[in-house]
This record gives structure tokens, C-alpha cells and sequence, in this order.
């Protein structure tokens, strides 16, 4: 206990963290969300959350919906390279997403 | 064009198709590789493949509309201006992510071609369809392409909101758009019979 550790938090892009405006608070989580478009099946949006996240099939059609009815939802949270990969993921499958610090 | 996949017992799915449907499948898939190209920084064909690996991909978002919707940016709000924060946060990951997107949906729409040149379409038998049998690893693959094709098609075609399907739906058979909304709508079929296969 308290035994703070003065490591940058980002050590694998230390470009990032000398950037001058790089205010993120490291002990807030970060968070996926997926964007609604028009194109994307329903089916196949709940499809994906099954598949890359291993949702049951409920938790993946709830998502689905908000996603289509309130413009976006949040799939995920973590760290910010965890939510990186998630991103990059749902890009892959062709989903809109985008990751932001869950403030 | 009533083509829609089955589920096989073995996992996989199935999907009849006759000559035109193969043609203008293939048709669509080698257009979106040459959308998709090489990517900007990947640099010419027989690069130095370490080099090649090690190259950055770009930094700004693809002027292409098509384009921009496969390769989004990963911070900001979709149709929000971005903070100096995000954009610079945007270019980053695009940087060192948008080659290896590339070269995913390249394999995914190569993939589309390779399982339909396998196919022998009114072969001495006289049929004039053909049954494609995909398996699983085929179908997740099949499945990205059918869905970067829309993404693409969706992007031409200008649909922006939930009821612009519905206006292309009522569009009258002389508009120049009306083939490229019926390959639209078929692939969406194609697509969702797809989904079902795999998920039940």
C-alpha cells in the first residue's frame, strides 16, 4: 500500500504521452461503443458481439438494439490498448466503432 | 435472384448459384479489391517484405466516402468535429492499424473469388446452377466481404439514414441507380441467409 509508481502508463507509445495535449487520466476505464448506420444488418451487428466478444446470444441482441434505437452503446470497457483492439476488431467485421474515455 | 445460404451438418454453409449470379458476385469482389488496393504506404509489389511489415500506414482518414466507411477513425463522435486530442489520437491508430485492416478485407474478398472460380457452373450435366459449399473459416470470411461490399455499395448509393433503403426500395425502373440498388438488396439477402446459417 501506498507504493505509487512513477511508470508512464503508456510505455509501449511513449510519442503519445509526450504529446502536448495528453490529459487522459489513466485510472479512468475506457470504453468501446458501436455506432448505429443504416446498412449494417441487425442480425449480423448481433452476429459480431457473439462471435468476437462471446456474448450469449440475449446479451448480443440487447446490445444490437440499443445500438440501432439509441444511436450507439457500449460493448466494452478496459484498458485503452484493450479497447484498441476492440475497435480495430469491430472495424474488421465493418462496424462502426470508436473507443473514448468513459467519463 | 433467390440465392440464400443453408447451414451444412458439418458446420458451414451452402448456397446455389447460376452463372449470372457467379459473375456478378465475382464482378463485385474483384471491384472491391481494386477499391481496397494495395494500401498508400505498403509500397510497390515485391517490396522488401520486411520492409513492408514494418511500414506506417496513413495518417488521414481516406477521401474515398466508400473508403472512409470500411477505414472510420477509432476516436470521436461519427458526424462531430474532433478534438485536437482525438484527431491526433485518430491518425495514430490509423498509422499503425489501416495496413492490416487492408490486407484483412483484401483476403476476405479474395477468398469470395477463390471459392467461386472453384465452381463449375452448367457443367455436362446441362444444370445452369451450381451449389457452393463453404466451410466455417470460408463463411467468416464470406461474411466480412458480403458485409464490405454493402458498407461500399451503402456508401455509393449515399444511405445515410434508417429510411433511405426505404426511398431506394420505391425507385422507378428507369433510374441509373436502380441495378446497383438491386445488387444492394440482393447481397443483403445473400448476407443475412448467411448469419442465419451460422448462428441458427
Amino acid at each position: 500500500m501506498g507504493n505509487v509508481s512513477v511508470a508512464p502508463v503508456e510505455i509501449e507509445r511513449p510519442e503519445l504521452s509526450e504529446s502536448p495535449y495528453a490529459v487522459t487520466e489513466p485510472d479512468v476505464p475506457w470504453v468501446t461503443l458501436v455506432h448505429n448506420d443504416p446498412v449494417n444488418l441487425m442480425s449480423y451487428v448481433t452476429y459480431v458481439f457473439q462471435a468476437y466478444f462471446g456474448y450469449s446470444k440475449d446479451k448480443a441482441h440487447k446490445l444490437m438494439l440499443d445500438v440501432h434505437h439509441k444511436g450507439r452503446a457500449t460493448v466494452s470497457s478496459g484498458s485503452r490498448e484493450e479497447m484498441e483492439r476492440d475497435v480495430q476488431a469491430m472495424h474488421g467485421y465493418g462496424l462502426w466503432a470508436t473507443l473514448s474515455q468513459d467519463r | 435472384m433467390a440465392g440464400h445460404f443453408e447451414p451444412l451438418s458439418g458446420g458451414g454453409a451452402a448456397v446455389a448459384l447460376d452463372e449470372v449470379e457467379v459473375s456478378i458476385l465475382r464482378s463485385l469482389a474483384v471491384q472491391l479489391l481494386e477499391l481496397i488496393g494495395p494500401g498508400d504506404a505498403a509500397g510497390p509489389e515485391g517490396a522488401d517484405p520486411l520492409a513492408r511489415l514494418f511500414a506506417e500506414g496513413p495518417s488521414e482518414p481516406p477521401s474515398d466516402p466508400a473508403l472512409a466507411r470500411l477505414f472510420p477513425d477509432a476516436y470521436g463522435d461519427p458526424g462531430a468535429e474532433q478534438d485536437p486530442q482525438e484527431r491526433a489520437y485518430a491518425s495514430e491508430f490509423r498509422r499503425y492499424t489501416e495496413n492490416d485492416l487492408r490486407d484483412r478485407k483484401r483476403e476476405d474478398a479474395l477468398a469470395v473469388v477463390r471459392s467461386l472460380d472453384s465452381l463449375t457452373v452448367g457443367g455436362d450435366a446441362g444444370d445452369d446452377a451450381a451449389v457452393l459449399r463453404l466451410a466455417p473459416e470460408d463463411c467468416r470470411r464470406w461474411l466480412g466481404a458480403l458485409n464490405d461490399l454493402r458498407l461500399a455499395i451503402g456508401a455509393r448509393l449515399e444511405i445515410a439514414h434508417d429510411d433511405d433503403s426505404e426511398a431506394l426500395l420505391r425507385l422507378p425502373d428507369e433510374d441509373p441507380r436502380k441495378p446497383m440498388v438491386m445488387a444492394y438488396l440482393w447481397l443483403g439477402g445473400l448476407q443475412e441467409s448467411l448469419v442465419e446459417a451460422l448462428i441458427g
